[in-house]
């Protein structure tokens, strides 16, 4: 496998792969993300209890939970680059910062939303919330570290030193309503044996959660194309990339 | 279909305000990341194509300036 894997560490050859990926990944995620949004709004079942409010489910679980999981893969791109000395790896980690904040801020946005009709409040200093806040603190202080530093390699090392200490929330957020008395509903969909929720509810989440972790890797090999192309600037192969490029456009 | 009119469904069963709102900010943030990046990406390929024309300049007025002084 390390053989298999240890050419994409190599700038070019990682920019070629993200340029074979990002169609797929659009392509795919659009379909899904359709899908799952015109099903979770106006074919999947009324709540009970909630009405067409839980409609907001459709966005804000796939957000939450990704904003998690991107966190993560940074958290392990920031790793394999302190481990094997990768610059490809800490690019991934800063490519991938933007839209896990992005995903964050949609979570706790989607849930102020759900939380003024249901709890009749935007926010409150719920523990679940309130990690989750500080999950977009981390994402912003990943990116600023990484922003502070000229040498981009330094950059590098010192935002992935806080993008990993910073996983120590991850766990937090997950079990925060098991942990702590808060006004946050339970897990419904993780509890994999038996989810307590509607089949008919599920499949369109599902497929949402797809279509949002597709969006992801879609954008994150696009920026990841664009951080390469930033510290590889004045290699032979960028230039003659950019002269292409350029050509491509005149026709 | 869960709703029997556009109204209806417009108004997701009184929860039309806080669903849409939800939706909408989802989509305007999902689209403003993408469009970032990719002016990310065409500035990048301008600032490519600039520099080598400034880099061109440079090399044109240097031999220029090197043909006038050697005659």
């Amino acid at each position: 496998m390390w053989k298999w894997l240890h050419p994409y560490a190599k700038p070019e050859r990682a920019y070629q792969l993200c340029t074979t990926l990002t169609p797929w990944f659009w392509g795919t995620a659009v379909v899904c993300l359709v899908i799952g949004t015109v099903w979770g709004l106006a074919f999947a079942p009324q709540d009970y209890q909630q009405g067409d409010s839980f409609r907001i489910i459709y966005i804000h679980v796939p957000s939450a939970m990704l904003s998690m999981s991107t966190y993560v893969a940074m958290a392990i791109a920031a790793l394999v680059g302190i481990i094997w000395q990768w610059r490809t790896a800490y690019m991934t980690m800063i490519a991938m910062a933007p839209i896990g904040a992005t995903m964050t801020f949609i979570a706790l946005v989607t849930g102020a939303a759900w939380g003024k009709p249901m709890w009749g409040a935007w926010w409150v200093w719920d523990a679940r919330l309130t990690s989750e806040l500080i999950l977009l603190f981390l994402y912003f202080g990943v990116i600023a570290l990484y922003s502070a530093f000229e040498d981009k390699q330094q950059a590098g090392k010192a935002a992935g030193v806080m993008a990993l200490v910073g996983v120590v929330n991850i766990p937090i957020i997950h079990y925060s309503v098991e942990w702590w008395n808060t006004l946050h509903q339970g897990a419904t969909i993780t509890k994999l044996d038996k989810p307590s929720i509607a089949p008919e509810m599920l499949w369109p989440l599902l497929i949402n959660l797809l279509g949002f972790a597709l969006f992801i890797a879609a954008v994150t090999t696009m920026r990841l194309r664009n951080e390469i192309i930033r510290r590889e600037i004045h290699r032979p192969w960028v230039q003659s990339l950019a002269e292409q490029k350029e050509k491509e456009h005149a026709i | 279909m869960q709703f029997d009119s556009l109204d209806a469904f417009l108004a997701m069963g009184g929860y039309g305000f806080y669903v849409w709102l939800s939706f909408g900010i989802t989509a305007i943030m999902m689209v403003l990341i993408t469009f970032q990046t990719r002016m990310e990406h065409r500035t990048l390929l301008v600032q490519i194509s600039t520099e080598k024309q400034r880099k061109a300049r440079i090399q044109k007025a240097r031999k220029r300036q090197h043909d006038t002084q050697t005659p």
